[in-house]
């Protein structure tokens, strides 16, 4: 953890960015839950794993600091960055809808971060290893829940079925940025920091379609067409998402708790 | 003071330190502390897992490690967070996993068990107050993030499980 970071990599950054800010903007958006969730257990199920992630986003941000060298901390680079700044992938930022779309989108999140972190866990970055390996245990927990709730939803009555489904067709082209490889992708492959984006593909893709299978849900159509909100290109979403995140910090200048 | 003596009076202070959401426990009992030395500019260097990424106690526990260690007079100190290796409710000491289970919380079961990989493990876990290994999981997500919530069908009490992670 004390080890000293590698300044100046702009590579490393935007992969440290794009974790980190998955995992900010779900757990932003999990949060707005609080006190809205079908049942107390649902309502401390999902702002548990809010918390994990904003954790998780904490010590990926926080690092992703260190290596960028210019003294931000991790409220600075959280809180105060703009729309076009964020780089996760388009899917965190979609709205909550209803229980269902919730349970989707954190579906196909949560395979998605297990995949990685089990393989990130032995990258050639010693502190994201670190974090990786830290945040896998969670992420287990997140996709038991996440999961569960599919199964149920999917293989419950004709009215969770036809919602769950509406919500994987209305999801699913998000999907696609996931596993579209980049320039980022690429170098940090060849560095050994992070796992080929096709290996963690292949695991999510198995993981999703046995869930699928035991859902009773039909898997959609894959779409070519691909968002980037890891190049910073969002859906209209995430703009009043940062709007009530950023709120605070913006009126209230360097407050702290 | 001796280096020894230096360092116990460090642990002696740690072990007083509860740990906020379950003060039943002490942060070494929960197998918080990773290691207590002194540092060759004579700083004592207490190092510190923190348990979930998200828990909230983190920044609590580690305030009041300062507070401790300030008021136990071992002089100079640092507090460091160390991320790796990550901490496992394996590192929970036998004294611990006693004060939890006389708390009324069902210790969590050893990752060697292999409980780890099962994304949907769920053993019976045996109801603290009549025994009963009828029982179900209500909430994998409890008060906090490392407990979950339980309900016995025979004695039809609600109880908490520390999570294995």
């Amino acid at each position: 953890m004390s080890a000293a970071a590698p300044v100046g990599s702009p590579t490393l950054l935007r992969y440290l960015l794009r974790l980190g800010d998955l995992s900010l903007v779900l757990g932003q958006r999990l949060g707005e839950w609080v006190g809205h969730a079908p049942a107390i257990e649902e309502d401390l199920g999902l702002a548990n794993i809010a918390l994990d992630m904003i954790g998780q986003a904490r010590l990926l941000l926080a690092y992703a600091g260190e290596v960028e060298g210019g003294g931000r901390g991790e409220d600075e680079i959280a809180l105060l960055r703009e729309h076009g700044d964020y780089l996760n992938p388009v899917l965190a930022e979609q709205p909550n809808g209803d229980f269902g779309q919730t349970i989707v989108r954190q579906v196909l999140i949560d395979a998605f971060q297990l995949e990685l972190y089990e393989r990130l866990a032995s990258s050639a970055d010693a502190r994201l290893a670190a974090i990786a390996a830290k945040s896998v245990k969670e992420t287990r927990y997140h996709m038991r829940y996440s999961g569960g709730w599919l199964v149920r939803l999917g293989d419950g009555t004709a009215e969770s079925h036809a919602r769950a489904q509406s919500a994987l067709d209305r999801l699913w082209p998000y999907t696609v940025e996931l596993f579209a490889e980049d320039e980022v992708d690429r170098a940090m492959a060849d560095d050994g920091i992070a796992p080929p984006l096709a290996a963690v593909e292949a695991g999510w893709s198995a993981r999703i379609g046995e869930l699928l299978g035991e859902a009773t849900l039909e898997r959609p159509r894959d779409r070519p067409y691909t968002w980037f909100g890891k190049r910073g290109e969002h859906s209209e979403h995430l703009g009043y998402l940062l709007a009530e995140m950023q709120y605070l910090q913006r009126a209230y200048p360097g407050v702290q708790w | 003071m001796r280096e020894d003596a230096r360092k116990a009076a460090a642990w002696r202070a740690l072990a007083a330190v509860e740990d906020p959401e379950i003060p039943a426990l002490s942060i070494v009992d929960l197998g918080l502390v990773r290691g207590v030395e002194i540092q060759a500019d004579d700083t004592l260097h207490v190092r510190l897992s923190p348990t979930y990424s998200g828990c909230p106690a983190t920044d609590v526990i580690r305030r009041a490690v300062e507070q401790a260690l300030g008021k136990a007079d071992t002089g100079r100190f640092v507090v460091t967070p160390v991320l790796a290796p990550a901490w496992t409710s394996d590192w929970i000491t036998a004294e611990g996993r006693a004060k939890l289970a006389a708390y009324g919380i069902v210790p969590p079961r050893s990752l060697a068990s292999g409980a780890r990989q099962g994304l949907r493990d769920d053993a019976p876990v045996a109801c603290p107050r009549c025994r009963s290994l009828n029982s179900v999981c209500v909430s994998h997500f409890g008060s906090t993030p490392c407990k979950a919530l339980h309900r016995c069908s025979d004695c039809l009490e609600p109880f908490e499980v520390f999570k294995c992670i």
